[in-house]
């Protein structure tokens, strides 16, 4: 009986284990294969390796020659098939060999993606697909120079890494705000960013490239936001395209890939596809397992009849770069009928989050310690139900049956000698003693004595238990009083760690502060979104999708989802340019009411949100911006008429108000901030009730604050006295940084003062002149950064999608 | 009526949408909030909170649910419920992606 013949085309892995596994249970075919590379089937997974330099070609070939002689297999190296003739069953390639078959196999793999941006032609740009780019890379890596990689997935970080070992400077450009956004969730991508940047290597999140730079050959990258990186090679490693253009020629049913069957083939019957190149169940593969899983059931199927058939299951992802550890597999997404378990350890820097659906793990994203990856894989897999592990499932396999999860007796368990508190390497011994010796009975104590926790404070909860431990019953653990159900800590321990540990993103803060949810919650982004505008201008991006909607639209939702737009007036004073503009902004847009505010101010009430930004136009061409009315920051000054124009008046109030408006608008604060200033001690700009009040005195000036006249009525208390408005002004600059500096989210500056104490806050802002002009500085610096006008910004275009529909859908004749 | 008939409608890219925002759809009379989660996911439920009809998409999204910029309501994604102790339920309605391509089923 004559052999079939078998044609393949492409000599990846794919193909290579498929016929691995043909051989082992027939010998009824003779096999050809066209590979376009002129090599035999290597492991490409292990380019990466190659890349480093920790392993040569050589050592991952899969397939030497030897091994197609013996099979009796025919191999055209360095042919590329042109065309498939499925009338004729003949295939014919760009050298003008024609191999007939029986059966086909195509397995044309994918190609990389090239972002059409100007230059991506030029030489020295190189995508990271086979054996040709790797060996470009390292030729151009012996010439030195920064290597630009474009793309933070998988491959492009393997690709960074390899470069920088073969010792280029290396940046990472990574459309998206965090790595691998795929594949790990914005805390695993978090640390795997410092962990690359420790490394030496520059990461570029949300960063787009708008052009190549070079006339012979590459020069550099320039971002969209105009930033200039020089380069002497680019790396693009942004995805990949399944190479379906011979199939599609040939007239085969092709979609993203070439389609399939669970069988593995195609729409011809006698022709199979298996590998990158293949879409299947609607899903194109990547990884190397389904891959080889397609291989095995094309070849059951290619040796006779069978059952087997191509099912999707979760592919686990590691990076393979030496010393990072990460491990994610499954669903990551979160929804309302999922639990996330997450256990965060700062100080080893390791993340893990267990995704539990019914009871069932769906997902796992594990960073550092990756060492139960397999178990959470195989319970994912088997479906197994964990509610009879929950609390402790999270610690691993280790702690199973047996181990104890009890964090007091977890510390009973260890040694004396154990390190406690690591910033200041004090001892859990140490701690005892200094207990048992002073009869220390709080934390405040244990802090004074022994520096436990008293730098990062992250030992805290530690402590707490070794006192619990020490001192029995007598010690009640506190619970401390969290932000949010997303952690433990408070506002007050939150900013303080910001700050001592340098952290500059939110990601950041809820890993190294160890958050017990993966984004937190409506409640704790709009606060640590605040506190990292306020400790990091000019460095902090603010993040619009932590605000709530009246500072994200820069206007006031109301009832019916309309918004009121209020322009700034400074001092409360206007003029009649401006407020013919306002009278001509309210006609033409139909705005139904318009209201004189306590604040002096004109609010106009009733605006469409996407009449927003022709209204803000509008209001900018008459020399109007933003009145903030909608913010947790400086709202108003207002003021009485003063010297000017009344009889009584002392000091010019107007002016001083306007200065002082001029001086703080568009600084955000920890809740509302509303001042006046009043001409004489009759108050009638009711200065005795605001945030912060100004009262003009024949001799200077009288300064006030903590005043409330909300739900909770109170008057202010003195500051004190100054005889120039410079000095008025440096005053409550000073004032408003240490209020923005120590405040918690949402507390009014009367709240603050109570927590703090109004003697403290005199004996800062009034009497101690340097620390005074220390925040006075730090308010200055940070003003730079915030007097920009909102609505001006959005009427340039930016945050344009907030105020449009995305689609409107035209009514359909109904059904 | 007969079985539901399912009209993918295409209303543009995820990429009209910001990560963990929303953006509204008009249809007719209605208006659908589209939402993207931080991982890429998209629902789509009705603009209007069972509590007092806020307008959902302006809410925060946080862990597959919106909280509601009014009155602080927090509502599912994928179901349109509220969470904890309120009740109620908004409209949601079935997504998909092609690609890049968001598909509303109405």
């Amino acid at each position: 009986m004559s052999k079939q013949r078998l044609v393949i085309i492409g000599n990846g892995m794919a193909p290579g284990r498929m016929l691995e596994h043909l051989f082992e249970v027939s010998d009824a075919f003779e096999v050809t294969i066209f590979n376009a590379e002129p090599r035999v089937n290597y492991d490409r997974i292990m380019l990466s390796p190659v890349l480093s330099g920790e392993k040569t070609y050589t050592d991952i070939i899969i397939h030497g020659e030897g091994w197609y002689a013996e099979r009796g297999i025919t191999l055209h190296k360095g042919e590329k098939i042109v065309q498939i003739d499925r009338d004729e069953r003949k295939v014919v390639s760009d050298k003008g060999t024609v191999a007939h078959y029986d059966r086909l196999v195509i397995a044309t793999g994918s190609s990389p993606f090239i972002i059409p941006v100007p230059g991506s032609d030029l030489p020295g740009v190189l995508a990271y697909r086979d054996l040709d780019d790797t060996e470009g890379m390292i030729a151009a890596s012996t010439k030195g120079g920064r290597a630009v990689v474009i793309g933070g997935g998988l491959l492009g970080l393997e690709a960074a890494a390899g470069l920088k070992l073969r010792g280029m400077e290396v940046t990472v450009i990574h459309l998206m705000p965090t790595l691998m956004e795929r594949q790990l969730d914005s805390a695993a991508g978090y640390l795997l960013q410092r962990e690359l940047e420790g490394r030496g290597i520059e990461v570029l999140c949300q960063a787009n490239t708008k052009r190549i730079i070079g006339t012979d050959r590459v020069e550099g990258v320039e971002l969209a936001d105009g930033r200039i990186i020089d380069a002497s090679l680019v790396v693009m490693a942004v995805g990949i395209r399944p190479n379906v253009k011979l199939a599609q020629e040939a007239g085969l049913a092709v979609n993203r890939g070439i389609m399939t069957d669970a069988t593995m083939r195609t729409s011809d019957h006698s022709i199979y596809a298996v590998g990158e190149c293949v879409e299947v169940g609607g899903m194109v593969y990547g990884l190397v397992a389904p891959l080889y899983r397609m291989a095995k059931v094309a070849a059951e199927h290619l040796a006779g009849p069978s059952k087997a058939e191509f099912a999707h299951a979760e592919t686990p992802t590691k990076l393979k770069v030496t010393g990072v550890n990460l491990y994610s597999v499954g669903d990551f997404a979160e929804g309302p009928d999922r639990e996330d378990i997450v256990l965060r350890d700062a100080a080893r820097g390791s993340y893990k989050r267990v995704i539990l659906k019914d009871n069932k793990i769906i997902g796992a994203v594990l960073y550092g310690d990756v060492a139960d990856g397999g178990w959470y894989n195989e319970m994912l897999k088997s479906g197994e139900d964990v509610e009879g592990m929950r609390e402790t499932l999270i610690f691993g396999q280790a702690y199973q049956g047996g181990g104890n999860a009890d964090p007091l007796a977890a510390v009973a368990s260890l040694p004396d000698d154990a390190e406690i508190c690591g910033c200041n390497g004090i001892t859990k011994g140490q701690i005892m003693a200094a207990i048992r010796d002073k009869g220390l009975t709080s934390l405040a104590e244990v802090r004074a004595h022994t520096k436990a926790s008293a730098s990062c404070g992250t030992c805290t909860g530690l402590v707490e238990n070794v006192m619990g431990l020490t001192l029995g019953d007598t010690f009640v653990i506190p619970q401390a009083a969290g932000m949010c159900p997303c952690t433990t800590h408070g506002h007050g321990e939150a900013r303080r760690l910001i700050r001592a540990k340098g952290l500059k993103s939110i990601p950041a803060v809820m890993q190294e502060l160890e958050w017990s949810t993966p984004e937190g919650c409506a409640k704790c982004r709009p606060a640590l979104n605040y506190y990292l505008v306020c400790d990091w201008p000019g460095e902090y991006t603010d993040d619009q999708q932590s605000r709530f909607i009246n500072e994200r639209v820069h206007a006031n939702i109301q009832k019916d989802g309309t918004y009121s737009v209020v322009p700034r007036m400074f001092g409360g004073l206007t003029t009649a340019d401006e407020l013919r503009a306002i009278a001509d902004v309210a006609d033409r847009y139909s705005i139904p009411t318009i209201k004189v505010t306590g604040g002096q101010r004109i609010d106009l009430l009733g605006v469409k949100k996407e009449d927003l930004i022709p209204v803000w136009k509008d209001l900018n061409d008459a020399g109007m911006i933003s009145g903030a009315a909608y913010s947790k920051g400086l709202r108003t000054v207002k003021t009485c008429v003063g010297k000017d124009f009344c009889r009584f008046g002392t000091q010019d109030s107007m002016g001083l108000g306007v200065k002082l408006e001029k001086f703080l608008w568009g600084s955000w604060s920890p809740a509302k901030l509303k001042l006046a200033v009043t001409g004489c001690p009759r108050n009638c700009a009711e200065a005795t009730c605001k945030d912060i009040g100004v009262i003009c005195v024949d001799s200077g000036y009288e300064i006030v604050y903590g005043g409330a006249a909300g739900l909770h009525i109170q008057g202010t208390t003195k500051l004190g006295n100054v005889k120039t408005e410079a000095e008025v002004i440096e005053v409550i600059g000073a004032m408003t940084q240490m209020y923005r500096e120590q405040g918690f989210y949402l507390e009014r500056i009367y709240k603050w003062a109570e927590r703090v104490g109004y003697e403290h806050i005199k004996d800062v802002i009034l009497n101690d002149l340097e620390a005074r002009k220390a925040f006075y500085d730090r308010f200055v610096y940070s003003q730079q950064f915030a007097q920009t006008d909102p609505w001006a910004e959005r009427v340039a275009g930016a945050e344009a999608h907030e105020f449009s529909n995305m689609a409107e859908i035209k009514l359909e004749a109904a059904e | 009526m007969n079985a539901p008939l399912r009209n993918w409608v295409a209303i543009g890219s995820i990429n009209d949408i910001p990560r963990q925002g929303a953006r509204c759809v008009k249809n007719g009379e209605m208006t659908i909030a589209v939402f993207r989660t931080s991982d890429d996911q998209v629902f789509a439920l009705e603009d209007k909170c069972p509590h007092k009809n806020g307008p959902l998409s302006q809410g925060i999204v946080h862990g597959g649910c919106v909280t509601c910029p009014l009155h602080n309501w927090v509502i599912s994604l994928e179901t349109g419920a509220a969470q904890g102790a309120d009740e109620g339920q908004t409209a949601s309605f079935p997504v998909k992606l092609d690609g890049q391509t968001v598909l509303l089923g109405l």
